[in-house]
């Protein structure tokens, strides 16, 4: 399946665009989705921390995603 | 539940913050004292001179995040009212990114409503920033 991946702050830097389709089998969880983006861009590996945000809301490991979701990489956060 | 609705004011913007607003929504005739917090934009970071900071959001997940966080802080705390404004864009050294107002009956409660909510912003609500200086730039936090 494909899914839309939206990137904020560094991890735009790293994929190199804000919006991205990723090919993933169907039924991958939020973990797949990470264990892919660590093994195609190893500028991962330096990040303190990655989250993924499935349609507004902070997703855990086991979520599984399908195409229809937002599907946001969530990198460090630093606001205020 | 508390009925926050009224008692919320959450703002995301890419305008200039206005302190006045917050203080006009959190001013109640019941509260005893109203605690400000207004972040500033800081000329250095571990002794490197920052030019301006550039923030970003993801609007919808941040709104929902800064609500979330202002609702746990009413009950939390027992709290009267909180205004949570942040702004977006690029901002030059003294500008205000940040500011939460919170009014309550006492307060003591709202010195502790008021932090919970900056140090709980900073770990959860996506926003980020990235520090501009004379010869490069750095996203905040991304790496130890």
């Amino acid at each position: 399946m494909k899914v839309k991946v939206l990137c904020f702050g560094i991890t735009r830097d790293i994929l190199g665009a804000f919006e991205n389709t990723i090919e993933l089998p169907e039924g991958a969880n939020v973990l797949d989705l990470k264990n892919q983006l660590m093994q195609t861009y190893s500028d991962f590996h330096k990040l303190s921390s990655l989250q993924i945000a499935v349609n507004e809301e902070y997703g855990d490991d086991k979520q599984i995603l399908t195409e229809k979701d937002e599907v946001v990489l969530i990198p460090p956060v630093s606001g205020g | 539940m508390i009925m926050s609705e009224n008692h919320i004011n959450i703002l995301l913007t890419e305008e200039v913050l206005s302190l006045p607003n917050c203080q006009a929504f959190v001013e109640e005739p019941m509260v005893g004292g109203i605690v400000h917090f207004v972040g500033t934009v800081r000329n250095q970071t571990k002794g490197k001179t920052v030019e301006r900071l550039d923030f970003e959001a993801y609007k919808p997940m941040a709104i929902s995040e800064m609500t979330k966080i202002a609702q746990q802080a009413l009950e939390k705390f027992g709290v009267t009212k909180i205004a949570m404004h942040h702004r977006i864009g690029v901002l030059e050294i003294g500008e205000i990114p940040v500011i939460i107002a919170i009014s309550s009956p006492h307060r003591m409660a709202a010195f502790e409503a008021c932090q919970y909510c900056i140090d709980t912003l900073k770990e959860t609500v996506p926003i980020w920033k990235k520090e501009i200086f004379e010869d490069g730039e750095v996203w905040v936090s991304a790496t130890p």
